[in-house]
């Protein structure tokens, strides 16, 4: 081992740079989260305080309870993001053991054509998708952007899971064929539960980006039975652009659902990325 | 054997829903939306006139300075992403793949948190911090002498765009940190040992050693960068509005195909310029994935271990 690299002092610089950029990017939500509790007053005088007794205030809380629907939005995007993530998983599955599993004409170039659309943003589609849910009379439901999204996330889970999916052991697939499981059982019950973790990675991947979307939300369903509760805070905001109390508490309640799926699927997210699910 | 021959309908069943799916909503609306790029509305009939949606978007200047104006600033905001986010999250990463280096893990999450907050509460958020009636940008400034600095930043034309671009660069920059966090792990210690045994430790052992080997992942980064900056929306829409204040000084091609295809104020909405618009940011997109699959990947070295 070199002495460089158990030199103490670069130890110290190494922690005080990401403390400073741990710092740099939790300070905005910090900011935030505590003057969301406290009264107008407070909120400009002393900005960076903690509330105390004195600046304790929920008004802001109550503004956003009376005034916006929340719990409809944040029931729609649940909805939306628990639909979606299943139909990802389960088709995006079903394609992956296909193209791992079996050898078939056009394999390879079927497994091309679901790629295509890891690079490509299906936004640019979104012109000929209004019109098409405005046709079929899917625009302003939720299963607008359930479609949406299971396309979105399909192209990614195929690749991942068909990966995943070629390590799992032929032998075992093999003696499932003899004992005369039908393809499907074989699928369901013995390479399904093999490839959890993968599906777990494809989940977590697929979550964030689904709760946090505001483009499709906008476009395919702005009513108000149907928005999500990126697009509801952010149509909230606007309106009550002047009443700060408020503008904080919809912000803090729209962090708050996305932090604690954080806090629970970290480690998961963070595995997934540094097991290289992503190349 | 005579099964054999047997069309195998199980495997058209696994794959029908996925490919039904993706058809349908993913694949048929680009090509229709490059197909609907040749109409236009003409007294309430969908008429064909060629090319005539892109003549007009770069001959008419009214389209093509707009135009122009939202490419540039995209290009803009895709520089300050690769110059400011990428090296930062490398240099992270860096410090962080450092094998006696404690609470990393806390580091690791904590810096990645804001790339799980929705633009909506990132615009808001930095939105109230830099507003000079809340003040929390002047008085921290003047708290370290350089209150001076201090101008409502994004509400000036010639500060917004980038201000506004390093925001989403705080945003994400734990996604490149991470998957070049994960690329370092991977690096075998006998490597590096065999390079402190030439001499090569510390600093020069990250340029020497290291970033040659990471090269592969920041080519994914600086592409997977590139897709995103330029079908970005949801920052600039947040924070500035669809007209892309202050002067259009923010817009980018997100924000006017949106304008265009769905209208704002006193102008009309129209889905055919919209998809002329759609149809030039796919080009865009196809030729920098096609530079990095044909011109970058292809050249570089991938090591195994």
């Amino acid at each position: 081992m070199s002495k460089a690299r158990r030199n103490p002092v670069n130890m110290i610089a190494a922690h005080a740079i990401l403390i400073t950029y741990t710092l740099i990017a939790l300070f905005p939500v910090f900011v935030i989260l505590i003057n969301s509790f406290k009264n107008r007053k407070s909120i400009f005088r002393e900005p960076l305080a903690l509330p105390d007794a004195d600046s304790f205030s929920l008004v802001g809380y109550q503004t956003v309870l009376k005034q916006g629907d929340f719990f409809l939005y944040f029931q729609n995007s649940m909805i939306v993001t628990v639909v979606s993530l299943f139909l990802v998983l389960l088709f995006g599955a079903m394609a992956a053991f296909a193209l791992a599993e079996y050898r078939f004409k056009g394999n390879t170039l079927m497994g091309l054509y679901l790629a295509l659309g890891i690079m490509i943003p299906i936004r640019i589609g979104t012109v000929a998708i209004l019109e098409m849910m405005v046709q079929t009379g899917l625009v302003n439901t939720l299963w607008a952007l359930i479609l949406v999204y299971t396309a979105q996330g399909l192209p990614l889970a195929v690749f991942i899971l068909s990966e995943f999916m070629r390590q799992v052991s032929d032998d075992l697939k093999d003696a499932g064929r003899i004992d005369g499981l039908s393809e499907y059982t074989i699928f369901f019950r013995l390479v399904l539960p093999l490839v959890r973790p993968a599906m777990a990675t494809v989940a977590v991947f697929n979550m964030i980006p689904i709760w946090n979307d505001l483009w499709f939300p906008l476009i395919l369903a702005p009513a108000e039975e149907s928005k999500t509760l990126t697009l509801g805070s952010q149509v909230f905001i606007g309106q009550f652009v002047t009443d700060w109390n408020a503008v904080l508490s919809a912000l803090s309640m729209a962090i708050l659902p996305v932090m604690i799926l954080y806090v629970i699927f970290s480690r998961q997210l963070i595995r997934g990325i540094t097991s290289g699910a992503v190349k | 054997m005579a099964k054999r021959q047997a069309i195998r309908w199980h495997i058209a069943v696994f794959l029908a829903p996925a490919v039904l799916v993706y058809t349908a909503v993913m694949i048929y609306p680009l090509f229709n939306t490059m197909r609907l790029a040749l109409f236009a509305e003409i007294d309430h009939q969908r008429v064909y006139v060629g090319l005539r949606n892109f003549s007009t978007l770069f001959g008419q200047a009214v389209w093509s300075d707009a135009f122009w104006n939202a490419l540039g600033n995209n290009f803009w905001f895709f520089l300050i992403h690769m110059l400011v986010q990428n090296p930062i999250g490398i240099a992270l990463a860096a410090i962080l793949s450092h094998k006696r280096l404690r609470f990393a893990a806390f580091y690791r999450s904590a810096i990645f948190i804001p790339a799980i907050l929705s633009f909506v509460i990132v615009g808001f958020a930095w939105k109230l911090i830099l507003s000079p009636i809340w003040g929390i940008a002047p008085s921290m400034l003047d708290a370290v002498g350089l209150k001076s600095l201090f101008a409502p930043w994004l509400g000036k034309e010639e500060y917004a765009l980038t201000t506004l671009a390093l925001i989403s660069v705080w945003q994400f920059v734990g996604i490149p940190m991470m998957l070049i966090y994960a690329a370092l792990l991977q690096i075998p210690e006998e490597v590096l040992e065999a390079g402190e045994c030439d001499g090569i430790t510390g600093m020069s052992a990250f340029w020497k050693i290291k970033l040659p080997l990471i090269l592969p992942s920041i080519g994914i980064i600086s592409v997977l960068t590139f897709v995103g900056n330029f079908n970005a929306f949801d920052l600039i829409y947040s924070a500035q509005g669809a007209l892309a204040g202050p002067n259009f000084s923010t817009d980018i091609l997100g924000t006017f195909m949106y304008r265009t295809f769905f209208g704002f104020q006193l102008q009309l909405g129209d889905p055919h310029m919209g998809s002329a618009i759609a149809t030039a940011m796919f080009a865009i997109i196809l030729i920098g994935v096609c530079i990095y699959l044909f011109g970058i990947q292809t050249r570089m070295r991938r090591y195994q271990f």
